[in-house]
């Protein structure tokens, strides 16, 4: 499915008021994030669009793809689907071995060439992980990061989504940073439900919920570019300190008082 | 009238996709009604008789198979929705023995489906998902998208059926259940299930609780070998 540009049309919120942000546009190649405190409506927000809200869904919100609402037919077949969501689920319920459970969703996404698109699947999705997934295993014995990593793989390279929504990537157990790294390669319009300030300030604009409303949007201005730089290297310093802790070093103080220096020098 | 005959394994969300169907179509001014068949306990009929004012009735088929029940009654309880002047009759099965499928010709067949049930489950419930008209998966908010559509193939692939996803605690797509009531036939005079039931009825269900077949009569087994009919 070619796909230019997405619109949300806003609806009402948790009280029934109108959203103050009546309508937000996105074309291809945006990276928005949705932010908010828990239960002001983020994942209600990416839900809408995962299910082309039509003015049927509790908030009244509509979707447009191209400028029109999604025919019902795209909406029942899987294989024409634009939209990829990748829940908070850690954990899958299927009791099929991952081999299998992949060949069915490639089948169903893409005919043909299956076995070269789960290798991809596969090498995707062990980049982020820390064990690497085996094909045989049953999805139910993964780890909540190989869950994680495989979802994320799985809507990339198989769906094959023009649009993908990610609801907070970052409390799972995968590397983060090598997940964004990796998902900048694709052209697609991504959505990041998000509480990290990295992951926020990547995107090029964020909308702001509360109260089950789209509140308003902030564009990341030149500022904000400058700080991200430095958040990103906060990060960096706190990502290879979890690291030493994960592979089961110590740490050194020498080492922590120069990478602390470090950052304030920049 | 239409006649709609929900069945589904136990837990898989059968009164919570009709509850919601139901508040949708009484908005709509429709009049109908609703029969539950269950093995021992039910209080559907009262939720839904309180919840939206419409005349319901239970049975329970105790020592009856439920789908042997099921088409006992049948007749009978089309009969008493006609006299209520009904739109619409809701009948939702019990759900135990998926041998049998409850479904009978010119009815529209439900079948409720949960997402979180095992992939290879639609090959395991034979008619009960073959014979219906419709097949509703339940709970999809609790699977990722992936499991959803591999699920929905696995269900097409044992039968092609008409598939409507939903999250029916919120929801999400009861319009497009309530469209596929609405296409439905009305049901005609004669009445036929539209599978086969299994053959013969059997010493068990009717009480005998001796193990072994040589303990039993009419269409019996051993371990090795087939089938074979024991009695007069």
């Amino acid at each position: 499915m070619d796909i230019n540009y997405l619109e949300i049309i806003g609806g009402y919120g948790r009280h029934g008021a109108e959203e103050p942000v009546r309508k937000v546009s996105l074309k291809m190649g945006d990276i928005v994030s949705i932010v908010g405190p828990t239960g002001s409506g983020k994942t209600e927000l990416i839900n809408d669009v995962e299910r082309f809200a039509d003015d049927n869904t509790p908030s009244r919100r509509r979707l447009l793809i191209d400028g029109k609402s999604v025919p019902e037919e795209s909406v029942g077949d899987p294989s024409k689907n634009p939209i990829a969501l990748i829940t908070q689920h850690t954990n899958f319920l299927s009791d099929l071995p991952v081999q299998e459970f992949l060949e069915i969703h490639a089948s169903i996404r893409q005919a043909g060439h299956t076995e070269s698109v789960i290798e991809r699947t596969l090498d995707f999705a062990n980049q982020l992980t820390g064990e690497s997934i085996i094909l045989d295993s049953a999805m139910t014995e993964l780890s909540g990061g190989q869950t994680r990593a495989l979802l994320i793989a799985d809507a990339v390279v198989i769906g094959n989504s023009p649009i993908i929504l990610l609801d907070e990537i970052e409390n799972a157990g995968i590397h983060r940073t090598k997940a964004l790294e990796l998902l900048k390669n694709y052209r697609k319009i991504f959505f990041f439900v998000t509480h990290d300030p990295r992951i926020a300030l990547l995107s090029d604009f964020r909308i702001v919920m509360k109260g089950g409303a789209m509140q308003k949007i902030i564009s990341r201005n030149e500022k904000e570019k400058k700080i991200a730089e430095g958040i990103k290297k906060m990060d960096d310093v706190l990502s290879d300190f979890r690291a030493k802790i994960r592979a089961g070093d110590s740490l050194e103080e020498d080492e922590f008082e120069r990478r602390m220096k470090e950052l304030s020098y920049n | 009238m239409k006649v709609l005959i929900c069945a589904g394994p136990p837990t898989s969300g059968k009164t919570t996709v009709l509850k919601q169907v139901v508040k949708k179509f009484k908005d709509e001014g429709k009049r109908l009604a609703y029969i539950k068949i269950d093995v021992q306990f039910t209080e559907e009929d009262e939720v839904f008789r309180k919840q939206f004012d419409i005349p319901t009735k239970k049975v329970y088929s105790g020592e009856l198979c439920p789908d042997h029940c099921n088409v006992m009654i049948m007749g009978d309880a089309i009969h008493w929705a006609m006299e209520n002047n009904t739109d619409i009759l809701f009948v939702e099965t019990a759900g135990l023995c998926l041998r049998c499928s409850p479904y009978v010709e010119s009815a529209l067949g439900m079948v409720v489906l949960e997402a979180t049930s095992g992939m290879n489950l639609p090959k395991k419930i034979g008619p009960l998902l073959g014979l219906a008209d419709v097949a509703i998966i339940t709970k999809i908010d609790l699977v990722s998208q992936a499991e959803r559509e591999v699920f929905r193939a696995n269900v097409l692939k044992a039968s092609k059926v008409d598939i409507i996803e939903t999250d029916a605690l919120h929801g999400i797509n009861i319009g497009r259940i309530v469209k596929r009531i609405n296409d439905a036939n009305d049901i005609s005079d004669s009445l036929l299930l539209k599978g086969n039931p299994p053959v013969g009825v059997c010493t068990i269900c009717v009480g005998k609780k001796e193990i072994g077949w040589q303990k039993h009569f009419g269409v019996v087994r051993p371990l090795e070998g087939d089938v074979f009919y024991r009695g007069e």
